[in-house]
């Protein structure tokens, strides 16, 4: 059985579903956004995979890929500030407890 | 076969490390296993014939992000606590499951139009005039400009007052 391109894909997805309970279901925030890395980077995975499979003489899906990447740096960095700006306000990054929005 | 018998090892290291990071209860080996995770995904970059976006992956994700993960647990003190799910564990578990499912059922009953000609080896150079001409200079642009605002907004949000 040779590899092709759904088991990159499948491989994707399944990343992307954990990413996505994790991403859901936790209440430390640091931890939220470590499973939102991994979403960006089971869609980068889909990206190369049809660039290599589908359209190899051109990479497109890579330079997708590389716009993702720098997207995911500046929302890690954007969201990490947010959080230290958080705990100094609030002493705590549980997000059941970030609720000062609410009431 | 040599490239079947990575793929199964990397499958394996990102899908366990993926599962870790979700699981652990450390907060600090989470982000560990995250590392790990990032650097199967460089591996199966390597095998997808993608050898810039690999060693932009080690980077600017195990490089780069990671440390500011491992920086903000320090600085945040959360670690006794750990990572517990919150109410919502259920619902989050079945919505998982349902869309892996329905994404692994589409997967499977597509033809993708597969290509059979070998790809572009080394990258880097097709990648950069790629990125340099006339489709892509403007994209490039903006990002390097939301990189210097995000890095700014960044450092007005984590400062001082």
């Amino acid at each position: 059985m040779s590899l092709g391109l759904e088991h990159y894909l499948i491989l994707s997805a399944c990343l992307f579903a954990i990413g996505l309970f994790g991403a859901l279901s936790k209440k430390n925030t640091i931890v939220v956004l470590m499973c939102i890395e991994m979403m960006l980077n089971a869609v980068n995975i889909t990206m190369v995979a049809f660039s290599r499979y589908v359209t190899p003489q051109f990479l497109t899906g890579q330079v997708f890929a590389i716009f993702i990447m720098v997207v995911a740096a500046a929302e890690a960095a954007v969201g990490l500030a947010i959080l230290i700006a958080i705990y100094r306000a609030h002493k705590t990054i549980d997000s059941d407890k970030i609720n000062s929005m609410k009431d | 076969m040599g490239l079947q018998i990575a793929f199964w090892i990397l499958a394996a290291m990102i899908i366990g490390s993926a599962l870790a990071v979700v699981f652990l209860k450390n907060v600090f080996r989470a982000a560990i296993a995250l590392i790990s995770c990032f650097i199967g995904i460089a591996g199966i970059y390597v095998t997808l014939s993608a050898d810039f976006l690999a060693g932009a992956q080690v980077l600017i994700y195990i490089g780069g992000i990671s440390v500011l993960i491992l920086l903000v647990i320090l600085l945040t003190h959360n670690i006794p606590q750990g990572s517990p799910a919150n109410r919502l564990r259920v619902p989050a578990f079945l919505l998982a499951v349902v869309f892996l499912g329905l994404m692994i059922f589409s997967i499977l009953n597509t033809n993708f139009p597969v290509s059979r000609r070998t790809p572009i080896e080394p990258t880097t150079v097709a990648l950069g005039n790629l990125l340099f001409s006339q489709e892509y200079v403007l994209p490039l642009l903006t990002v390097g400009m939301l990189l210097l605002s995000a890095i700014l907004g960044a450092i007005v949000l984590a400062r001082e007052k």
